[in-house]
C-alpha cells in the first residue's frame, strides 16, 4: 500500500474524503458532512465477537431443534418447530412464502454464524483462514436477509393470537429464540470488520517484506 | 452554514472500495478495477443505481395492491370461518381487546411498507431532478428505510407460524392466502430498492454548487 492513501478513508454515504484519526478505546469516528459513522475502535472486537457467536451457535441449534409452542384443544394437541412451519407451508403449495421463510430465519442465520466461526476461530488461534475477501463480501451481502429478531416478535404475536381460543405450551425453543436475539444482536454490536482487513494488511505487509 | 462535501476521492484520482472501504490510488492496483485488497469491483456510484432501484420501486407499488386486497389468512373451526385481508385482520385484533398487537402489526405491514414507498420515490425524485434540498433530512430518511424495511415480514412470519401450529383436526385450521406471496415479495423488492439506491448521490448535486 502506498503511503499517499494508507491514511484515508471515503465516507461510504456521501463521499466525502478524509483522513483518519487515531480513536479512543469504544470511540467511533462519525463523518462531518452526513453523521455516518466511519470507522469504530472496539477493544478486544474479535475475541468478544467470538464468545457471542459460539453462544449463539448453541441457542441457534437448540431453537431450532425443538418445538417453538404446542397449542391444545379439547384434549387434541399441536406442536411446531420452525422448521416444520416451513414444511408445511410447502405443503400447502405456498412455495414462495416457505422459501422465503427458510432463507430469512434458517438459512442466512446459520449461514452468518459459520462465517463468523471461519473467520474468528482461525484469527483467535493467530492463523489466518484463507478467502477472507471473499467471506467478507459474501457476510456483507447476506447481512440484511437475516431476519431473527422479527421472527421472535412474530412468534409474540403469534401467541397472543392464540391465547384466547387453545391451551398454549412454550417450548424450549420459544426461550432459545429470545436469546438468540439477544446475541445476535451483541455479535453484530461487537464485531467489527476493519479488525479482520487490519489482520490481512499485516500479513500481506509481513509477507511482501519476506 | 455550507456543508463541506468536498473533496470526493474521485475528484484526487483516487476510488474507495464498498466492501472494505480501502481508498487506493490507480497505480497500487494489479487489476485497475478491482480494490488491491479485497477484489471487489471499485464503482464511484453504484451503477445504475436510479434505473434500477425504480425499477424495483414500481414493482413494489404494483404488488401492494394485491397485498391488501386479497386474503392473507383463513381461520376455520366447527363454528366459525373467517377470511382475513391484513387491514381486516388488523380490525378483527383490535375489536378483539388487543390493540396493542392490533397497532405493532398495523405499523409493520401497513404503515412500514407505505412508508418505505413514498420515501423512496421523494428520494429517487429529488436525486434525478438534483436537488440540492435539505440533504442531511434525505439521508436521515434514507437511513430510516433501510433500517425499518425488514419488520415488514412480521406479518409473514405469524401467518406461516400460525399455518403450521393450529392444525388440529377439523376443529381449528389456518391457512395462508395469496396476499401472503404479493407482501412477501413487496418486502423483498422494496429491500432491494433500498439496497440499490446509492446514498452518495443525495451529495453529488450540493458539490456541483459548493465548488470554489
Amino acid at each position: 500500500m502506498s503511503h499517499l492513501t494508507e491514511q484515508l478513508v471515503a465516507c461510504p454515504e456521501c463521499d466525502l474524503l478524509l483522513k483518519e484519526i487515531p480513536l479512543a478505546p469504544d470511540g467511533a469516528a462519525v463523518c462531518c458532512c452526513c453523521g455516518a459513522t466511519l470507522y469504530r475502535n472496539r477493544p478486544d472486537s474479535l475475541r468478544r465477537t467470538l464468545a457471542f457467536t459460539l453462544a449463539a451457535v448453541i441457542f441457534y441449534l437448540v431453537a431450532n431443534i425443538f418445538p417453538i409452542l404446542g397449542i391444545e384443544l379439547q384434549g387434541n394437541g399441536n406442536a411446531s418447530n420452525l422448521f416444520g412451519a416451513v414444511r408445511s407451508m410447502w405443503h400447502e403449495e405456498m412455495r414462495l412464502i416457505s422459501i422465503l421463510v427458510f432463507i430469512t430465519a434458517i438459512l442466512i442465520p446459520a449461514l452468518e454464524l459459520s462465517i463468523l466461526l471461519y473467520l474468528l476461530v482461525p484469527l483467535y488461534l493467530m492463523k489466518q483462514p484463507p478467502g477472507i475477501p471473499l467471506i467478507m463480501r459474501i457476510m456483507s451481502a447476506i447481512k440484511p436477509w437475516g431476519m431473527v429478531e422479527v421472527f421472535m416478535l412474530g412468534i409474540l404475536v403469534s401467541l397472543v393470537k392464540l391465547q384466547g381460543d387453545f391451551s398454549i405450551f412454550p417450548g424450549v425453543a420459544l426461550w432459545s429464540f429470545a436469546a438468540l436475539t439477544l446475541l445476535l444482536a451483541a455479535v453484530a454490536a461487537s464485531f467489527n470488520p476493519r479488525d479482520v482487513w487490519e489482520h490481512l494488511d499485516y500479513s500481506n505487509k509481513r509477507q511482501a517484506a519476506a | 452554514m455550507k456543508r463541506r462535501v468536498h473533496p470526493t476521492p474521485a475528484e484526487l484520482g483516487f476510488d474507495s472500495c464498498s466492501v472494505c472501504r480501502l481508498v487506493s490510488s490507480p497505480d497500487e492496483r494489479i487489476d485497475i478495477s478491482r480494490c488491491p485488497r479485497c477484489n471487489a469491483k471499485l464503482h464511484q456510484r453504484k451503477p445504475y443505481s436510479i434505473e434500477q432501484c425504480w425499477a424495483f420501486t414500481i414493482a413494489a407499488y404494483l404488488l401492494y395492491i394485491p397485498a391488501n386486497l386479497m386474503t392473507m389468512m383463513e381461520t376455520g373451526s366447527l363454528v366459525s370461518y373467517r377470511k382475513d385481508t391484513i387491514m381486516s385482520g388488523i380490525i378483527h385484533l383490535w375489536k378483539t381487546d388487543f390493540q396493542g398487537i392490533a397497532a405493532i402489526v398495523f405499523i409493520a405491514s401497513i404503515l412500514v411498507p407505505l412508508f418505505k414507498l413514498l420515501a423512496l420515490t421523494l428520494l429517487l425524485i429529488s436525486v434525478q431532478r438534483g436537488s440540492t434540498w435539505w440533504p442531511m433530512q434525505r439521508m436521515r430518511l434514507y437511513r430510516m428505510v433501510e433500517q425499518v424495511g425488514r419488520w415488514s415480514m412480521l406479518d409473514i412470519y405469524v401467518v406461516t407460524f400460525l399455518a403450521a401450529v393450529v392444525q388440529i383436526s377439523s376443529l381449528a385450521t389456518v391457512k395462508a392466502g395469496g396476499a401472503a406471496v404479493a407482501f412477501g415479495a413487496v418486502v423483498v423488492l422494496t429491500m432491494f430498492a433500498a439496497m440499490k439506491f446509492d446514498p452518495r448521490l443525495i451529495w453529488d448535486p450540493l458539490r456541483k454548487e459548493n465548488r470554489p
